[in-house]
This record gives C-alpha cells, sequence and structure tokens, in this order.
C-alpha cells in the first residue's frame, strides 16, 4: 500500500499529456484490431456461417409428367455433392410414386436389406430387390422377404414447377431410417 | 501490510499491486517492458525513424493472414488454384484477407526500401555497426525470398510463368545453373514439386529464418544504440536523448494505423486479382514478375548469351558485395549526406537506374502494340475469371471421369452390367466407393482379370460379410464386367 501513488497517474504531473497519449495509443490499437481481427475472425468462422459440404437439390423432371402417375416411374438423377471447394457428381436412380393420400413420394432405388437396386417388377406389381428378393409396395413399404424396413424415401420438393429431391445414402440393415454419409 | 517482513524483499524496486503485479511478480514483464520501452533516442522522437517498426507490424501482420489464408489453402497443382478461388469467391472476407496479404508484399518491399534509404541517408551504420548492418541485408534478401516465392502459390497463369521465368535465371548461372534450377523446381520443369517447394520456403523456412534474423537485429540495434539525427555521434551520442516510449512509440502506431489503412482501402476497393488458371501450353502469355522485380528483369535482356554471367552474376553479386560491405569500406564517422558525394552519389545512381529500368520496360510492353495488346487480353482474362462464380474442383469419382471409360464398347457394356447389377448401388458410379462399400478405383493394379472374375463369382469372406453376393453371369457378360472394373481408375 505504501506504494499505492507509484501506480496513480495523476501524481506524475501531466495528466493531461498522459490521457492524450492513452486516447491515441487506443485509437491505434483499436483502428489496427478492427481493420485486421474482424475478418480474420469472419474468414475462420466461415464454416460456421455457410453451408461448406451439402448435397444440392437433384432435378428430376417436370412436375406435370408425374401428376398422373400409378405405377412407380424409374428415373436417373444427377447427385452434386459439394464439399468446401470439390464437388463429386453422380447419377442415382430413384422411384417416383405416391403415397396413400396421393402425395408425390420420391423413392431411393437402394434395397434398405444390403444394398442392391431394387426393382419394379410391373407384372407382380411390386417392388423386388433381385438379392435376395425383399419386396415392397407401390408406396415402398415392406411387404416381404429379408429387408428391415420399407424404401427410403427422400426429401423432396417442386420449385418452379420441376420435381426436385436431396439424394441421400441411409444405413442398412437397421429397421429405422437414417442418414449416412 | 508493508511493514510486515514478508514484504520486505520486494520493497527496493517499486512494486505494483492488481493483476500486472501478480504477473510482474512471476515473469519480471515490469522490467521487460521497462527495458524495451525506455530505450534512448538521441536527439529525440521523429518520424523518419518509424520505417523499422513498420516493418516489425507488417511482417506480424503477414504472418498472420498467412496463417489464416492456409486455413483453405491446398499447395498441390491439382488445387492450389482451385483454393485460392475458394478464398477468394467464396470465404467470406476471403478476398480482403487475401488482398491484405497480397498488397502487403508491396508494402513490405516499399518500407524496406525506405528503412534502407534512411539508414543510409542517415548514416546510420556507422559506428560499430557492422553486424547490425549486416543482419539487415540478410532480412532484405529473406524478404525478396518471401516475395519470390509467394508469388507462385496462387498457381494461375501470371504466377506460374513468371516463377518459370525466374527460376530459368536461376539456371543462367554458370556450372551450378542447372543444378540449382533442378533444386528450386524440385525437377527440370515446372510443376506440383515446385510448389511444394515454394511453399515450404513461403511459410516454413524462410519465416523462422525471418524470425530469427528479425531478433538478431532488434539485439544489435539495441546493442549500438539509436544512432539519432544526421549531426549525432554514432558511437558515443551527445544530444539530450528522449526514451522510445511514449512519443516514439505513438509515432510508430499511427504509421502502422495508416499502412493497415492503406492497404484496407485497397483490398475493398481494388481486390488483388487472381487469374485463371495456369496453363503452360499458352505460348502467347507474356509473363512479367511483381512491379518491384521488373527492374530486374528488364536489365537481364540486356545480357544475351554468353554475356550473361557478367550481367546475371558478375555485375549483380559484385553490387550485392557492395552494398553489403558498406560499414566495413565507409569508416569515417561523417554522417551529413551532402558531405558524403561518392556513397550517396552511388546510391542515388543505383536507385535512379533500376527506376530507369522499370521505365524502360514499361515503355517497351506498352509501346510495341502486339505486346500492349497481349497484355491487355491478359488484364482482362484475369478480370473476367474473377467475375465468374465459383466454380467447385470435379473431384476423380465424378461421373464425368466414369464416362471415359465408355469410349471402349466391352467397358461400355461392362459398365451397363455393373449398373444393372447394382454395383453401383454400393460401390458407386464409376466405382467411386460408397459408405457402404470400398471404392473399386485401382483395383485393377490390385488383382488380375481372372483373380477378378473368381472373386466376382466366389467372393471372400470378408466381402460376404460386407454384403457381397456372388456373381452369376454368362462368360462374355463377366468379360465385359472385369474389363469396365480395369477402366476404373
Amino acid at each position: 500500500m505504501s506504494h499505492h501513488e507509484i501506480d496513480t497517474p495523476a501524481s506524475n504531473g501531466e495528466p493531461s499529456r498522459r490521457s492524450y497519449i492513452g486516447w491515441l495509443m487506443g485509437l491505434c490499437s483499436t483502428g489496427v484490431g478492427a481493420v485486421l481481427a474482424f475478418p480474420l475472425v469472419r474468414f475462420a468462422l466461415y464454416p460456421l456461417t455457410a453451408k461448406t459440404t451439402e448435397t444440392k437439390w437433384s432435378d428430376v423432371g417436370p412436375a406435370s409428367d408425374f401428376g398422373s402417375v400409378t405405377t412407380p416411374v424409374q428415373r436417373s438423377v444427377t447427385m452434386e455433392q459439394l464439399d468446401g471447394w470439390r464437388k463429386t457428381v453422380s447419377e442415382k436412380i430413384v422411384y417416383v410414386t405416391k403415397d396413400g393420400s396421393g402425395q408425390l413420394r420420391v423413392l431411393s432405388a437402394i434395397c434398405p436389406h444390403l444394398g442392391c437396386s431394387v426393382q419394379w417388377t410391373g407384372s407382380k406389381h411390386e417392388f423386388v430387390c433381385p438379392c435376395h428378393g425383399a419386396s415392397f409396395a407401390t408406396d415402398g413399404t415392406r411387404t416381404g422377404g429379408p429387408a428391415p424396413r420399407g424404401m427410403d424415401s427422400l426429401e423432396s420438393a417442386v420449385q418452379a414447377d420441376r420435381l426436385v429431391v436431396r439424394y441421400r445414402y441411409f444405413r442398412q440393415l437397421v429397421p429405422d431410417k437414417e442418414v449416412i454419409g | 501490510m508493508s511493514d510486515s517482513p514478508i514484504d520486505r524483499p520486494d520493497a527496493q524496486t517499486p512494486k505494483r499491486t492488481g493483476l500486472f503485479g501478480w504477473f510482474d511478480q512471476r515473469t519480471g514483464l515490469d522490467g521487460l517492458l521497462r527495458e524495451a520501452l525506455d530505450e534512448p533516442i538521441p536527439g529525440g522522437a521523429r518520424f523518419a525513424y518509424v520505417f523499422g517498426s513498420a516493418l516489425l507490424f507488417i511482417f506480424i501482420s503477414q504472418v498472420i493472414t498467412g496463417v489464416v489464408l492456409t486455413l483453405y489453402y491446398v499447395p498441390s497443382a491439382d488445387h492450389a488454384h482451385t483454393t485460392v478461388a475458394y478464398i477468394t469467391k467464396e470465404v467470406t472476407s476471403g478476398s480482403f484477407l487475401r488482398s491484405i496479404h497480397a498488397y502487403g508484399s508491396s508494402a513490405m518491399v516499399i518500407l524496406l526500401l525506405l528503412h534502407v534509404t534512411q539508414t543510409f541517408l542517415y548514416g546510420s551504420y556507422k559506428g560499430r555497426r557492422e553486424l547490425l548492418w549486416l543482419s539487415g541485408c540478410v532480412l532484405f534478401a529473406l524478404v525478396l525470398g518471401m516475395a519470390f516465392t509467394g508469388y507462385l502459390l496462387p498457381w494461375d497463369q501470371k504466377a506460374y510463368l513468371a516463377t518459370a521465368v525466374g527460376t530459368n535465371i536461376a539456371g543462367e548461372v554458370p556450372f551450378i545453373g542447372p543444378w540449382i534450377k533442378s533444386l528450386m523446381r524440385g525437377g527440370v520443369d515446372m510443376g506440383t514439386l515446385t510448389l511444394s517447394r515454394f511453399y515450404v520456403a513461403h511459410v516454413l523456412l524462410i519465416p523462422a529464418a525471418i524470425f530469427a534474423f528479425v531478433a538478431l537485429h532488434i539485439y544489435l540495434f539495441r546493442k549500438a544504440g539509436a544512432a539519432g539525427p544526421i549531426n549525432e555521434d554514432p558511437v558515443t551520442p551527445t544530444q539530450p536523448p528522449e526514451t522510445f516510449y511514449p512519443r516514439q512509440v505513438v509515432i510508430d502506431a499511427l504509421f502502422a494505423l495508416a499502412i493497415i489503412i492503406v492497404l484496407a482501402l485497397l483490398a475493398q476497393f481494388l481486390p488483388f486479382e487472381l487469374g485463371p488458371k495456369a496453363n503452360p501450353a499458352d505460348t502467347r502469355y507474356l509473363p512479367r514478375p511483381e512491379w518491384y522485380y521488373i527492374p530486374i528483369f528488364q536489365w537481364l535482356k540486356y545480357w544475351p548469351g554468353s554475356l550473361s554471367f557478367l550481367g546475371v552474376v558478375v555485375i549483380p553479386g559484385v553490387v550485392a558485395f557492395l552494398f553489403a560491405s558498406l560499414p566495413f569500406l565507409d569508416r569515417r564517422m561523417e554522417r551529413r549526406p551532402w558531405k558524403r558525394p561518392v556513397a550517396v552519389g552511388t546510391y542515388v545512381f543505383i536507385f535512379l537506374a533500376l527506376f530507369g529500368l522499370g521505365a524502360v520496360s514499361y515503355r517497351s510492353d506498352h509501346g510495341d502494340p502486339g505486346y500492349a495488346a497481349q497484355l491487355i487480353a491478359q488484364q482482362k482474362a484475369a478480370e473476367e475469371f474473377m467475375h465468374q462464380p465459383f466454380e467447385p474442383e470435379l473431384s476423380q469419382a465424378s461421373l464425368a471421369t466414369a464416362n471415359a471409360a465408355l469410349a471402349d464398347p466391352v467397358a461400355a457394356k461392362g459398365e451397363k452390367i455393373y449398373r444393372a447389377q447394382s454395383c453401383n448401388a454400393c460401390h458407386g458410379d464409376g466405382g467411386s466407393g460408397t459408405p457402404a462399400a470400398p471404392k473399386l478405383t485401382g483395383i485393377h493394379a490390385r488383382f488380375s482379370a481372372d483373380q477378378l472374375t473368381a472373386l466376382l463369382k466366389n467372393p471372400s469372406p470378408k466381402m460376404t460379410a460386407g454384403g457381397m453376393s456372388p456373381l452369376e453371369l454368362p462368360a462374355e457378360e463377366m468379360t465385359a464386367l472385369v474389363t469396365y472394373l480395369g477402366f476404373l481408375k
């Protein structure tokens, strides 16, 4: 406590000059700090504010093409996955069908059993997997065979009169649909 | 409290309280700060002395911006340009930070020249400052090395070809030239190994050397003391000193603020450009180095063939040697520039010669209509590229790559079978692999066609466990499928 006076700027005799210098130093550090720190933080935190990995909507076709479908229609869609500065483009098979209430539903052709491509078998009026014989109804619900669940439906929407779908992979051999990858 | 015996050992030195005191007692921070800030400046603080601190400031700014740029940059010939385009066009503040970094390199060269000029004109290298000057010469070379190595990293047309020229010049050195060139390039030609080498030099080796030499330079500077104004004795100063803090610190800080504001304005309103990706096949492209290398670039044009030894090695070598040995050659204590006509005259001559070479280069580029048109076209191409939206790099496993296989009819048939048999469901289109099954690209290197056929008919236990079922196909279709697998790369 006896040395307290050393810490007091006022006791140095030049309070106004001291505070002026303090003000200038504060201005410079704040100025330099703001110019650099703000963009640096925004740059480093970019992945928090933007989607750096994304599966884009894939175009399935004009929505009007599917208005009157009675049996599932096979379509090949181009899947575009973004991963930072790179993208992977691949082709995937989907089925466009209708659910119980007549709404359009897009199904992944990958069998939830072991991943073979499920085929629509018109003669039997059901989906059949060629590998182990799992079968599914028109709307994709499981009807028989070794599959643990029905065919996986994909997130779909109608954008500007086009049916679009977000293609996903799902874990196989589990009773509940679970997105992977 | 102060009378308690425990406090007594500290009673001699002024004791700080609070958080600062806590740190001071454990680190000696107060003493360090006093040592740093109470440096005496004979004759007082001046604006002329800002350049050293400014260089340190801009170097730290370069380190910080450089470190964060590596968050997204990939030093490979395949990806470097894409990742810099990603930084410039996609990442928030990316163009701004890259511009601060790129313009910062120019700022550093300008400040370096100003620092050297001030030291030279003030005769501040005199009076037991030979090592201080030499460490500064090393830093000069290191900063130019940073500028040279950093220039290549974006891997755009300009960067690639300017570095090709730069490394070719190194190849002109007699006897060891080709060896130096191959060492710099990591091979005879420019390629991805060149980029790796330049990257390592730019982010690891040269910065480490700069840190070491900055420490040495500052230590030697403090050992010798500030030289003060031109009428001051450089060894035993006589003019009343003023401490570094507060006035010189404030002047330095204001200058630093001015520098960063100029850089920020440039970065904001004139973002540093990125041109189209390097295309070594474009023979019309006129490579031009950054502005500070232009005079040397022009100089080298005058020394063709057998004379190159003289122009590329001997003359620059002699100039560099004379420059470095200046404090050994100029032993007088006289510091006033008008009393040192030979030294100052030579310095001014070299500067004017460099300016002149720059002007000649500019005139020869802009005087020739063919050159001028090409340079404008190059500038336009860069501007156009900057305005195009970012295009992500197509990964190897993508459709375009997979479709290359279809040129072969048997492979094309195999591709159909691959899809019909649902192989793509697990192994991905083009054998790219999915989370459900491994990729098949490059599998032909590990298994022969016969082995593949056998494995498809009778999968190994590991494959079966993964969900692979045996494949029964007519021999012809099996051959087509295996042929297709051979195309997956």
